[in-house]
């Protein structure tokens, strides 16, 4: 019997998926042995995470680099979004620290959890493989379930747990039957062979493959709530833990983003009129549908869950316009967004103590005499969601509209731009509640320092993205 | 070509043999005491005339869940086992990756207590 040849591994290109995985597995087994303090588990987590950021560069300067037979890739928007991945990965530990100790979340396998889902991130950002896509969609859904829910006790975070994992089980079926239509019609799983079947014309616009795209939208759509796949994100955002809400709105979405970004603009590229249009839709309803929606809420996280459903429909549009301008504001937006949102996040967190959470708005009347310098930042995140110069926000739907007018989507980024004046309204509603109400009871607020720290890491970056783009722009562009 | 199937005639031959031969045992051998009880249908300890709408422990649950994890993990063993050989250096490392991140998974799985019924 002739022996069968090891396949060769490519071990450089999965050097921050294998390191992150034995990280999470070391957190998982030193939290068994250790006590109540979990502080160690936070230490090996950022260790490891820090590790996984720089082993992304093991590849040096020969990116592009496909390896696996053509399953996975290492270039400029998988670094970038494995950059995202474990900034807000961090930060959603960070944030957790004191607030798990705070509400009483005493269980280490938040940490090993956030690791894990990374590992599924990273995977998703770098597969150019339909089976790897849905592996890492996988792994990132499966973790995310179990955050959702870490909160055993708390029947709102059991519901937000219950109803992600019902909705997410089904919307991975649709995915999943997309896929196999897309192989179906195609005979293959790398996204590579079939952009080359599909441009040299033998199965352009069979009913099946659109069918399957279809499907593909619908599962993608859920994964990064766009309406009308939506309806999970309110009740979900609002009943898990404040950092796993953070971590959710940002490094999922993102991963989700940049597989939806590569398995549409490399994967089926040629039959773009057809995507296009129906993204388009899909944009246009999530831009309206997610402001018209946040103006009634008097929630802050169940506002922010609308916000980030219009988001997703700015976003929408740079997978629309697909040329490398797209997949650079698709980059610069997801890293500006994750800087916001955890700085938002994080002032949730302070407002709130044990027992109070404090998550209505009214619970934010004169938070601007009492203090004066958290209103600021919360000012300016909110400005900076809405987009107002010089703060991210505003260059990132900047770099998103000047790339649909590049691809002639000028109607479009007329609908952006309106919504974004829409946008406004709720936004500026937070400051009113913030400057112009008389505070409704005394504020007994947990001014933490590790969460201050995240706070200002995101005014910093919130700051920086803004008046200082061009280095970031330039390292997203191919 | 029948000779091929010879060894596996003997061995249903044998498996035939010692099932009859048990059953034939019992039913010669054993006691012979019949009461009410014994005289049931018999499923698992279980009474047999109940409501449906009862509760039973979420502690089968877990212990399904889990028997369902490792069955599915250990049936990965199988396919590497026959092609052992052939697999050479390259399987026995795979497999010892993959049986070390099980046993990290059992590990957890111990400490945690999902292995204790009570």
């Amino acid at each position: 019997m002739e022996p069968i040849t090891a396949p060769i591994i490519d071990f450089t290109s999965l050097a921050p998926v294998l390191v992150l995985s034995v990280f999470a597995m070391m957190v998982l087994l030193v939290d068994l042995f250790i006590g109540r303090n979990k502080s160690v588990l936070v230490f090996i987590s950022l260790v490891g995470l820090l590790c996984a950021a720089v082993s992304a560069f093991a590849k040096g300067t020969e990116i592009p680099v496909s390896s696996f037979n053509g399953a996975y890739i290492v270039d400029r928007l998988s670094i970038f979004f494995t950059m995202i991945f474990c900034m807000s990965s961090a930060l959603a530990i960070l944030l957790a620290v004191e607030y798990n100790k705070r509400e009483g979340i005493r269980v280490g396998e938040y940490y090993s959890l956030i690791l894990f889902c990374t590992v599924g991130m990273i995977v998703l950002a770098s597969a150019t493989d339909l089976i790897m896509i849905f592996l890492g969609i996988e792994i990132v859904s499966i973790c995310l379930y179990v955050l959702a829910g870490i909160r055993r006790t708390d029947p709102k975070s059991n519901e937000a747990a219950l109803k992600y994992f019902l909705l997410g089980a089904f919307a991975t079926g649709f995915l999943l039957y997309g896929m196999t239509l897309l192989y179906g019609t195609t005979g293959s799983v790398k996204l590579a062979t079939i952009a080359q079947l599909l441009n040299s014309g033998e199965v352009l616009a069979q009913p099946l493959m659109l069918l399957g795209v279809v499907l593909l939208v619908i599962g993608f759509g859920f994964k990064v709530a766009a309406v009308p796949f939506h309806m999970w994100a309110p009740d979900v955002y609002q009943g898990a833990p404040t950092p796993v809400t953070a971590f959710m709105a940002v490094g999922p979405k993102a991963a989700a983003f940049a597989a939806f970004y590569r398995l549409f603009a490399e994967g089926i590229p040629e039959l773009a009129p057809t995507w296009q249009m129906t993204l388009s839709i899909v944009a246009v309803f999530s831009m309206f549908f997610g402001n018209l929606g946040a103006i009634m809420q008097t929630n802050i996280k169940r506002l922010l869950a609308f916000s980030s459903v219009s988001h997703v429909g700015y976003i929408l549009i740079a997978v629309i316009a697909k040329d490398t301008l797209g997949s650079a504001s698709l980059m610069f937006y997801m890293l500006s967004y994750a800087f916001m949102i955890f700085g938002i996040f994080g002032i949730i967190i302070i407002l709130g103590r044990k027992g109070h959470e404090n998550l209505e708005l009214e619970h934010y009347s004169g938070l601007g005499f009492k203090h004066p310098l958290l209103a600021l930042c919360m000012t300016m995140f909110m400005l900076s969601l809405g987009g107002m110069p010089p703060l991210a926000g505003f260059v990132a739907k900047f770099y998103i509209f000047q790339a649909a007018l590049n691809e002639g989507f000028l109607w479009l980024v007329i609908i952006a731009v309106l919504n974004s004046a829409i946008s406004f309204y709720y936004y500026l509603k937070v400051i009113v509640f913030m400057y112009m109400k008389e505070p409704i009871g005394e504020f007994k607020i947990s001014l933490t320092p590790i969460t201050l720290f995240v706070v200002a890491v995101g005014i910093i970056g919130t700051l920086e993205l803004g008046i200082f783009p061009g280095p970031i722009i330039f390292l997203a562009q191919y | 070509m029948l000779e091929q199937y010879l060894g596996v005639a003997i061995l249903m031959a044998i498996s035939c043999a010692i099932a009859i031969g048990m059953v034939t045992a019992t039913t010669l051998l054993g006691p012979k005491r019949s009461f009410p009880d014994k005289d049931e249908p018999f499923e698992c300890g279980e009474s047999q005339i109940v409501s449906p709408y009862q509760r039973f422990s979420v502690k089968f649950y877990l212990v399904a869940v889990l028997f369902i994890l490792f069955d599915i993990e250990a049936v990965f063993l199988f396919p590497w086992a026959v092609l052992y050989q052939r697999l050479g250096w390259f399987g026995l490392i795979e497999m010892i990756v993959f049986l070390l991140i099980l046993g990290v998974g059992l590990m957890y799985v111990w400490v945690r207590g999902g292995l204790d019924w009570e």
